[in-house]
């Protein structure tokens, strides 16, 4: 693996036993976890195992109750500045898309340019139509979100939030779903990204896509990050029984 | 190739298309309906002739009191006889131009508010204008113009002012009570949910009595709020309470995903709702919301029970003339007709504008 470290500019993400709760649910049980710049994670687990949650709680969809984040150099407290300004930097696709169905494709991907980086109008279209060519989309562009194939869309999500330019990139199972002649279509373009040097964090279960781009491989369980390996050897030699139980579930 | 064309060539049966199937369809397909058809021609040749000539053929047009008594049909002539005063009620005959070319600048701006793609800076500086404008036509008191005290406003103008001016001033008050009704800030909420069951809970009526009559015992000696705007005010409050539910009704349709992917790329509470959830959220509701708006327009008529003469009492005036008695049912029929195009037109315009927003959908 060759991460380039930028040491000046210390971690790009770090969690230091974090704790979260979801009324009496200890949904996340002291996390640490810090990530290298470039670095790209992926996160799996069974369900309601808090994956989603450690991910949201990265640009404070969700809140943590105790321990500390701190993103880019900037501590997640109830600063309100400070959550947007790392909102800013954070990008962030979700499983279900959430485009916004009232306003066209280019629309979707200029509205953050426009609104918080305070681009102009015109520079920050082209600076969609940039990234709607990367995701291999531009001939849709004055279209409606509705009018787009689950896949495509998904690949808008991907676009807006790189019009924001940001230094991370959050992926919250995003080809869950997505039928499955889709996945390859979204899979491929976060791929393409993952050349670039994007860092990202990635939840999600395609195992293949964890083995060809992750530095890293998460497991979590019940709230805690069980074991995180490289790729190699988070396959091959799972260290504990609810992995190897988890990985003989899911790859068959 | 081949084929498609000849699918193409081959047509729907006759009886199922055009005229005759619509006929076959709707209105004779079965005994019942077929009943109900003929049931309903019978009906309507008993009393559309009838009508007819009640409102067109035997009627008086513009005649006197005394003529129109000796006609078969409808006396037009109340109406017609007593426009001036029905339209502007007590404003000095003479200057009743004034209000008439106010009424024509509102209407001129609202036509030309109709398009969507005309929403911009200009026309808002056009309505600033206009509004003014008005104001100055109606009160005078410059330019040689004799100064009118707006307690001898009445009549048409007297209705629109305060439809037009209530609801536009209403709908985004409503707007920004649904929104603190589902605000973080505790406060915030508890105000305006105190505010809107607190006034959903009154009826209209005793708002606008509390406003006319207990309110100036709690103002000092001498000092005394003019009583249209009162009236207004409590319209305006009146309507916003229930325009403020249905748009929560419409926030509350939208899903978490939204605020989560605008929050996502960094835009703050105010950009979040008026970006991305309120023109959502507003879309929804536009039925019930122009629902609310036409029953607050028709609201506006139970002014006359703080003795402000809109033209609903205008009317009723007319008719305690007594030249005229006796021919209300010719007024009220006209005055339907006024708040039905009132009305009709508030609900065309929604539809059109419902098309145009669904573009996306």
């Amino acid at each position: 693996m060759n991460i380039e470290k930028k040491a000046s500019e210390g971690q790009m993400i770090e969690f230091i036993d974090v704790h979260k709760w979801f009324g009496e649910f200890h949904v996340l049980q002291g996390i640490n976890l810090s990530v290298d710049r470039q670095e790209r994670i992926v996160i799996c687990g069974p369900s309601g195992s808090g994956k989603s949650t450690l991910i949201r709680c990265i640009n404070r969809l969700e809140e943590h109750q105790r321990g500390r984040i701190v993103v880019d150099g900037i501590e997640l407290t109830n600063n309100i500045k400070n959550i947007e300004k790392i909102r800013a930097e954070v990008g962030m696709v979700f499983q279900h898309f959430n485009l916004f169905p009232h306003l066209t494709i280019v629309q979707n991907l200029s509205l953050g340019p426009i609104w918080v980086r305070k681009v102009p109008k015109k520079e920050a279209e082209e600076t969609a139509m940039y990234y709607l060519e990367k995701v291999h989309i531009a001939e849709q562009a004055r279209k409606f979100p509705g009018q787009l194939s689950g896949g495509q869309q998904q690949r808008v999500a991907i676009a807006r939030s790189l019009c924001m330019n940001p230094k991370v990139m959050l992926f919250d199972e995003p080809t869950s779903a997505l039928d499955p002649e889709m996945i390859k279509e979204v899979l491929d373009v976060m791929i393409e990204l993952a050349q670039e040097g994007m860092t990202m964090i990635v939840v999600t279960h395609e195992m293949g896509f964890a083995k060809s781009v992750a530095h890293r491989v998460l497991f979590m369980d019940f709230g805690k990050i069980v074991e995180g390996n490289t790729p190699e050897e988070f396959f091959e030699h799972p260290q504990h029984e609810r992995t190897k139980l988890f990985l003989s579930q899911i790859l068959h | 190739m081949e084929q498609s064309s000849q699918t193409a060539v081959l047509k729907p049966p006759r009886t199922s298309i055009g005229v005759v199937g619509w006929i076959r369809n709707n209105l004779f397909n079965g005994m019942l309906n077929s009943t109900l058809t003929l049931l309903t021609l019978f009906l309507l040749w008993q009393f559309v002739p009838p009508l007819f000539r009640w409102a067109f053929i035997d009627s008086a047009w513009h005649t006197t009191g005394q003529a129109c008594k000796d006609a078969a049909g409808a006396c037009w002539s109340v109406i017609s006889m007593n426009y001036r005063f029905i339209l502007f009620g007590f404003y000095p005959y003479e200057e009743q131009w004034r209000p008439f070319l106010a009424m024509l600048i509102l209407f001129g701006l609202l036509f030309y508010t109709r398009d969507r793609t005309r929403w911009k800076k200009p026309l808002a500086y056009a309505w600033i204008i206009g509004l003014f404008l008005m104001g100055f036509l109606m009160l005078g008191g410059f330019f040689g113009l004799k100064p009118v005290d707006s307690t001898q406003w009445g009549g048409l103008p007297l209705t629109l002012l305060l439809s037009v001016f209530g609801l536009t001033a209403a709908y985004p008050l409503g707007v920004i009570l649904a929104l603190g009704r589902r605000s973080r800030m505790p406060g915030i909420k508890v105000l305006c949910i105190i505010y809107i069951e607190l006034i959903r809970g009154v009826p209209l009526i005793s708002l606008l009595f509390m406003s006319s009559i207990i309110l100036p015992l709690f103002l000092p000696e001498g000092i005394t709020i003019n009583k249209i705007l009162r009236a207004q005010v409590a319209i305006i409050m009146f309507t916003a309470a229930y325009i403020a539910e249905v748009v929560r009704g419409g926030l509350q349709g939208m899903s978490r995903g939204q605020y989560e992917a605008a929050e996502s790329i960094g835009l703050n509470y105010y950009l979040t709702m008026r970006l991305v959830i309120l023109p959502q959220a507003l879309k929804i509701v536009i039925p019930p919301t122009v629902s609310q708006l036409i029953s607050a327009f028709k609201d506006t008529s139970l002014v006359v029970i703080i003795a402000l003469f809109d033209v609903l009492k205008t009317t009723q005036s007319v008719l305690s003339n007594p030249e005229w008695m006796g021919f209300s049912r010719e007024a009220y029929v006209f005055l339907a007709i006024l708040y039905f195009l009132g009305c009709f037109s508030m609900s065309n315009y929604s539809r059109k504008l419902e098309k145009e927003l669904s573009r996306g959908d």
